[in-house]
């Protein structure tokens, strides 16, 4: 079992008070995380000791900093066991790692009639790139519905994944039902017919054991932001023959080996990649953020929150007209999703906020699964490591009494 | 807790003026994708160019809703010309409970869709088509 108490003082928002005399109870670690105050250190030591650019000055300072960013890069590769730290592509978020691939891959290799295959579940990040590239290119989506519970209906796969599918992307973990989803087995079902396979590990990363090599994707994606890490970070890992074979996403200084006035010769992945002066404080921050997740070990933080999610679901169930959506605890990540009948979402955060409560509300980016389940918006409380029972009945008691406000 | 006080929950429970007119100089329908609130605003202009009746109707969040229901109340007999220079700040002036910049939009969204209904009616004409916007 995690030391609660003990993790809680490594992060200083959690000493923030939401309104005077009202401890602030953060369940909005989905949306994203809060940062330990290791994060916030090793970013402003950055900008007070070693501030300079990247790859490129000869002075102490440039190579100083050179070296963190790039350490933090050979962290990153070891956090999900990629073969290598050049397949480590430094992007803002899991969002930019998406559009990455459809400007870059997905234009260069896909044509009119070929089909993406996606779920009804994902969040925009991962439909929004495609339907823009669909679009361009006349380019088919197909998607694979979702059950009542939560979980992916697989019985028609064989006919949506199909030889015409060329590209198959499908989020590990749900944003909204939680929802662990089975990769290795659905990554095998792409690779069958051919397809590449692109996983969004958005919200599977921060909380659980990732292995790309065990998983075998082709491309996976990840924010930082939602792991300890800072905003204006995240990772695309890529297959080497993929990243080599793709052509530049943004062009700019640092992905170039030559330019001539005729023209440029691209730099070595992943910095063919990385045009501009990139988030090197950010960099150096993800780099910590895996540290400090790695120093607490990603099994024991995956238990926790199985507790807690447990706990919590069981909590929540006993509130007089709660709907609660997604699979049992035993197959979802720490995020406990409902809507309370009689009441608007965005009421429910509003009145809880009171309380010192941060839930989301709304679609959380997942207008479609919304449209599915025949709501236009939902309650999100989600959780992490830090997260105790204390606050868990704190919302539930708050969701009480907002009811009673309600008159319901 | 002063945003929901009594009256923005009574309305929410019993809304004025919610429904749909048979016939309507302009109707306008729109939602806030950030929470997903819909307010559809049906309006009949009488001779005068005033408003001869109002209907709504929506769903969404106890703010959003309510202030459907005051703003189409204020508006009944109103002319054509007010009804495109009615101002956001008498509306929450109406609404009356303090607002985040976010719930603003909430409780705005009702006078947005009235607006861009009323827009499409450009010189005042009896002759104008129903539902111009479908």
């Amino acid at each position: 079992m995690l030391d609660v108490d003990k993790i809680r003082e490594d992060f200083p928002i959690l000493n923030v008070e939401a309104y005077p005399g009202v401890p602030l109870v953060y369940l909005d670690s989905a949306a994203t995380s809060q940062k330990p105050h290791v994060v916030i250190e090793a970013m402003d030591a950055y900008y007070r000791q070693i501030n300079a650019n990247v790859h490129r000055g000869i002075h102490r300072l440039s190579e100083e900093a050179t070296n963190a960013y790039e350490a933090a890069r050979e962290k990153v590769a070891r956090f999900i066991n990629a073969p290598d730290s050049s397949q480590i592509i430094y992007v803002r978020n899991a969002t930019e790692g998406f559009n990455l691939v459809a400007y870059s891959w997905g234009r260069h290799n896909l044509q009119a009639g070929d089909e993406i295959l996606l779920t009804e579940m994902e969040h925009h990040a991962n439909l929004v790139p495609w339907h823009i590239l669909a679009e361009e290119k006349g380019v088919v989506i197909r998607y694979i519905p979702f059950q009542a519970d939560g979980t992916l209906d697989l019985t028609n796969l064989d006919a949506l994944l199909t030889e015409k599918t060329k590209l198959f992307s499908f989020t590990a973990v749900s944003n909204v039902f939680g929802t662990i989803n089975p990769v290795k087995q659905l990554v095998a079902a792409g690779h069958a017919v051919d397809a590449v396979v692109m996983v969004d590990a958005a919200q599977a990363v921060p909380h659980t054991a990732v292995d790309v090599q065990d998983w075998d994707c082709d491309f996976m994606t990840f924010s930082g932001h939602k792991m300890c890490g800072p905003t204006g970070i995240g990772i695309l890992y890529g297959k080497r023959h993929l990243l080599e074979e793709m052509p530049p996403f943004m062009g700019g200084g640092d992905m170039i080996k030559r330019v001539t006035l005729a023209g440029s010769t691209w730099n070595d992945v992943p910095w063919k990649f990385e045009a501009g002066t990139p988030s090197i404080a950010e960099g150096i921050g993800l780099g910590t953020a895996v540290d400090y997740l790695s120093s607490i070990g990603m099994d024991a933080i995956h238990a926790h929150e199985q507790f807690i999610t447990n706990y919590a679901l069981e909590a929540l169930s006993e509130v007089k007209g709660i709907i609660l959506y997604g699979p049992p605890a035993s197959h979802r990540a720490g995020v406990a999703t409902f809507t309370l009948q009689g009441m608007h979402p965005h009421d429910i955060s509003e009145v809880v906020d009171k309380d010192g409560i941060a839930i989301r509300a709304g679609h959380h980016c997942a207008m479609p699964l919304h449209q599915r389940l025949g709501v236009n918006a939902t309650a999100r409380a989600s959780f992490y490591l830090h997260t105790t029972t204390g606050e868990i009945d704190k919302l539930a008691a708050s969701l009480i009494r907002t009811r009673k406000l309600f008159r319901l | 807790m002063d945003i929901y006080r009594e009256q923005i929950i009574d309305l929410y429970e019993h809304p004025l003026n919610y429904g749909e007119l048979e016939t309507a100089d302009f109707s306008y329908e729109e939602d806030n994708p950030l929470c997903g609130d819909v307010i559809r605003i049906d309006v009949q202009l009488d001779d005068n160019h005033r408003v001869a009746q109002v209907a709504w109707q929506g769903n969404g969040c106890a703010i959003s809703q309510a202030s459907a229901s005051l703003l189409t109340e204020e508006i009944k007999g109103m002319a054509l010309a007010d009804l495109k220079s009615f101002s956001a700040e008498r509306l929450l002036e109406l609404v009356g409970v303090p607002l985040s910049q976010a719930r603003r939009k909430c409780a705005l969204l009702s006078l947005k869709v009235l607006q861009v209904g009323a827009a499409s009616v450009s010189t005042p004409s009896a002759n104008l088509p129903n539902r111009p916007d479908e």
